[in-house]
C-alpha cells in the first residue's frame, strides 16, 4: 500500500508539473505575425522539398497556400487574423490523403519549428489544436 | 548470469531489421508518396509506445491502448525486444516480437526467463533454479485515437488478452498455485494531453497471475480472477524523450507469500524510428521470501 501511494503521488507530481500555454499566450509564443509568417514558409519550403508529399502540391498555387498558411496558422494561434480559405474538408476533397501523408506534415511542419527555435511544450500547444484536423484532411 | 548468447541474437536482429530497412528503401526509389509500402512507419514518433514487461505495446509494467510499431491503419509495424531486470535477489530476462496490423490489431509473443539466483539454493530448488514463460499476447483497438483526437476527452480504447505458460508445474503447486497456465484479460485508455506533452493510460486487467505467471495462476488462498489496476504517465521533454512513472497492482493468491504493488520510474529515448531504449528503477515489492525487490529495468526495442 505505501509502494502505491508513493508512486500514485509521483504520478500525481508529473500530472501538475506541465505549465499550461493558454490561448492568449502562444500566438505570442510563436513570435507573433512576423514568428508565424517565417514559420509558414519554412514549413511550407519543407513539405515542396519533401519527397514523400511534394506531390500533394503539384496542382496548387504555392504563393496563394502560403498566404492562406500565415492567415490559418495566426488565426490558429488566437492571433488577430481570419483564415478565408476553403474549409479543411473542401480544401482536401479528392486528394485522397493517408494518416501517412497527413503525419509527414507534422514531422515537416516540427522541424521547421524547430528551425524556428519554437521551444518543444509551444510547438505541442499548436499542434494539439491542428491533430484534429486529421479527421477532415484525411480521406483515404 | 546475463546469458551472452541471447544478447548476441538480439543484436544480429536488431542489424537485419535495421538492415533489412536500409535495403528497403535503396529497393524502392520510385515508390515514394501516395504509393505507401507496407510497412509504412507513417505514424509520428513514439506514439507507438515500447514494450511492457510481457511484450505488448505500452510502457514498461503497463499494456496501452496504442497498437505497437510504426505502421498506420494502412500498413503493419514491427518490433523485436529485449528486456532485462535485475533486482535485489532475482533476474528476469525476456525477449519477444510483435506486430501491429493496419493500426488495429496487435500480436506478440515473449519469452521470460525468471532467474532465483541463490534464492533457488535456499529453497531447496538449487541454485540459479529458473521459471520460464511463453507468452502470447493479442490486442484490438476499439474506438479513440490518442494522437488526433484532441479535440474531445475521449481516449483511445482497447480491449487485449495475454496466455501464458509456464514451465514449473511441480514447483507451482508446490508453492500452493493451483495452475501453471493462465489468461488475463485487460481494457487499456490511453490519452495524449498533447498541449501538455503529457502521455496517461489507466488499464483494467483481470487475471489470476501470481507474480506476472512466474508462480503460476490461482492460489490456495484465492483461486478466482480479480481486477487489477495498472497506471501509467509519460511526460515528453521532447519528440525523442520521455520520462514517466507506472504503477500496477497484483493479486495475492498464496499463503506462502504476500504479493504487493509493482511501480517503476522511466526514461526513454527514440533514437528514431527504428531503435528506442528504456531505462527505468523498479520496484515490484515482496517475491516469496524476499522482500522489497527493485532494481534497474533495461530494455531495448528495434523496429519499424
Amino acid at each position: 500500500m505505501k509502494t502505491l501511494l508513493k508512486a500514485l503521488g509521483l504520478i500525481g507530481l508529473i500530472f501538475a508539473t506541465p505549465a499550461f500555454a493558454d490561448g492568449d499566450t502562444l500566438y505570442a509564443d510563436m513570435g507573433g505575425k512576423a514568428g508565424i509568417d517565417k514559420l509558414v514558409d519554412v514549413s511550407a519550403d519543407n513539405y515542396l522539398s519533401d519527397v514523400r508529399i511534394k506531390a500533394i502540391f503539384d496542382e496548387s498555387d504555392t504563393d496563394l497556400l502560403r498566404a492562406e498558411f500565415k492567415d490559418q496558422f495566426c488565426q490558429i494561434s488566437g492571433g488577430p487574423c481570419i483564415y478565408k480559405g476553403q474549409n479543411m474538408t473542401a480544401a482536401h476533397k479528392g486528394l485522397h490523403l493517408t494518416n501517412a501523408d497527413f503525419n509527414t506534415v507534422v514531422e515537416d511542419l516540427q522541424a521547421a519549428m524547430d528551425t524556428c527555435n519554437i521551444a518543444f511544450s509551444v510547438q505541442n500547444c499548436f499542434l494539439a489544436r491542428v491533430a484534429p484536423m486529421q479527421h477532415q484532411v484525411v480521406t483515404k | 548470469m546475463f546469458p551472452r548468447s541471447l544478447g548476441l541474437s538480439l543484436l544480429t536482429v536488431l542489424f537485419l531489421v535495421e538492415g533489412s530497412q536500409a535495403f528497403a528503401d535503396d529497393a524502392l526509389p520510385g515508390l515514394e508518396g501516395q504509393s505507401a509500402a507496407l510497412f509504412d512507419e507513417g505514424k509520428l514518433l513514439a506514439t507507438g509506445g515500447v514494450s511492457q514487461v510481457e511484450g505488448a505495446g505500452g510502457g514498461g509494467l503497463t499494456p496501452w491502448a496504442l497498437i505497437t510499431g510504426y505502421g498506420t491503419r494502412d500498413g503493419i509495424g514491427f518490433n523485436a525486444h529485449f528486456t532485462y531486470i535485475d533486482l535485489t535477489d532475482y533476474q528476469l530476462v525476456s525477449p519477444g516480437i510483435s506486430v501491429g496490423l493496419f493500426d488495429r490489431l496487435e500480436l506478440s509473443y515473449a519469452w521470460q526467463a525468471f532467474d532465483t539466483e541463490s534464492t533457488g539454493a535456499a529453497l531447496g530448488l538449487g541454485q540459479g533454479f529458473t521459471f520460464h514463460q511463453n507468452i502470447y499476447g493479442a490486442k484490438l483497438r476499439l474506438i479513440g485515437d490518442a494522437v488526433y483526437d484532441q479535440d474531445t476527452w475521449l481516449p483511445q480504447i482497447a480491449v487485449g488478452l495475454q496466455h501464458k505458460e509456464n514451465d514449473q508445474a511441480a514447483i507451482i503447486a508446490a508453492v500452493g498455485g493451483r495452475n501453471s497456465v493462465g489468461t488475463d484479460f485487460y481494457i487499456a485508455a490511453t490519452k495524449l494531453f498533447l498541449a501538455e506533452s503529457l502521455l496517461t493510460d489507466v488499464t483494467l486487467r483481470e487475471t489470476k497471475a501470481n507474480q506476472f505467471g512466474i508462480l503460476g495462476f490461482g492460489g490456495d488462498k484465492h483461486d478466482n480472477y480479480s481486477a487489477q489496476v495498472e497506471a501509467s504517465a509519460a511526460y515528453l521533454i521532447s519528440r525523442k524523450f520521455a520520462l514517466g512513472a507506472e504503477v500496477r497492482t497484483k493479486p495475492s493468491n498464496l499463503s506462502v507469500a504476500h504479493e504487493g504493488t509493482a511501480f517503476d520510474i522511466f526514461a526513454s529515448y527514440f533514437l528514431d524510428k527504428n531503435l528506442s531504449g528504456t531505462l527505468a528503477y523498479t520496484d515490484l515489492g515482496n517475491i516469496v521470501i524476499h522482500n522489497h525487490q527493485d532494481g534497474v529495468y533495461l530494455s531495448l526495442q528495434a523496429g519499424l
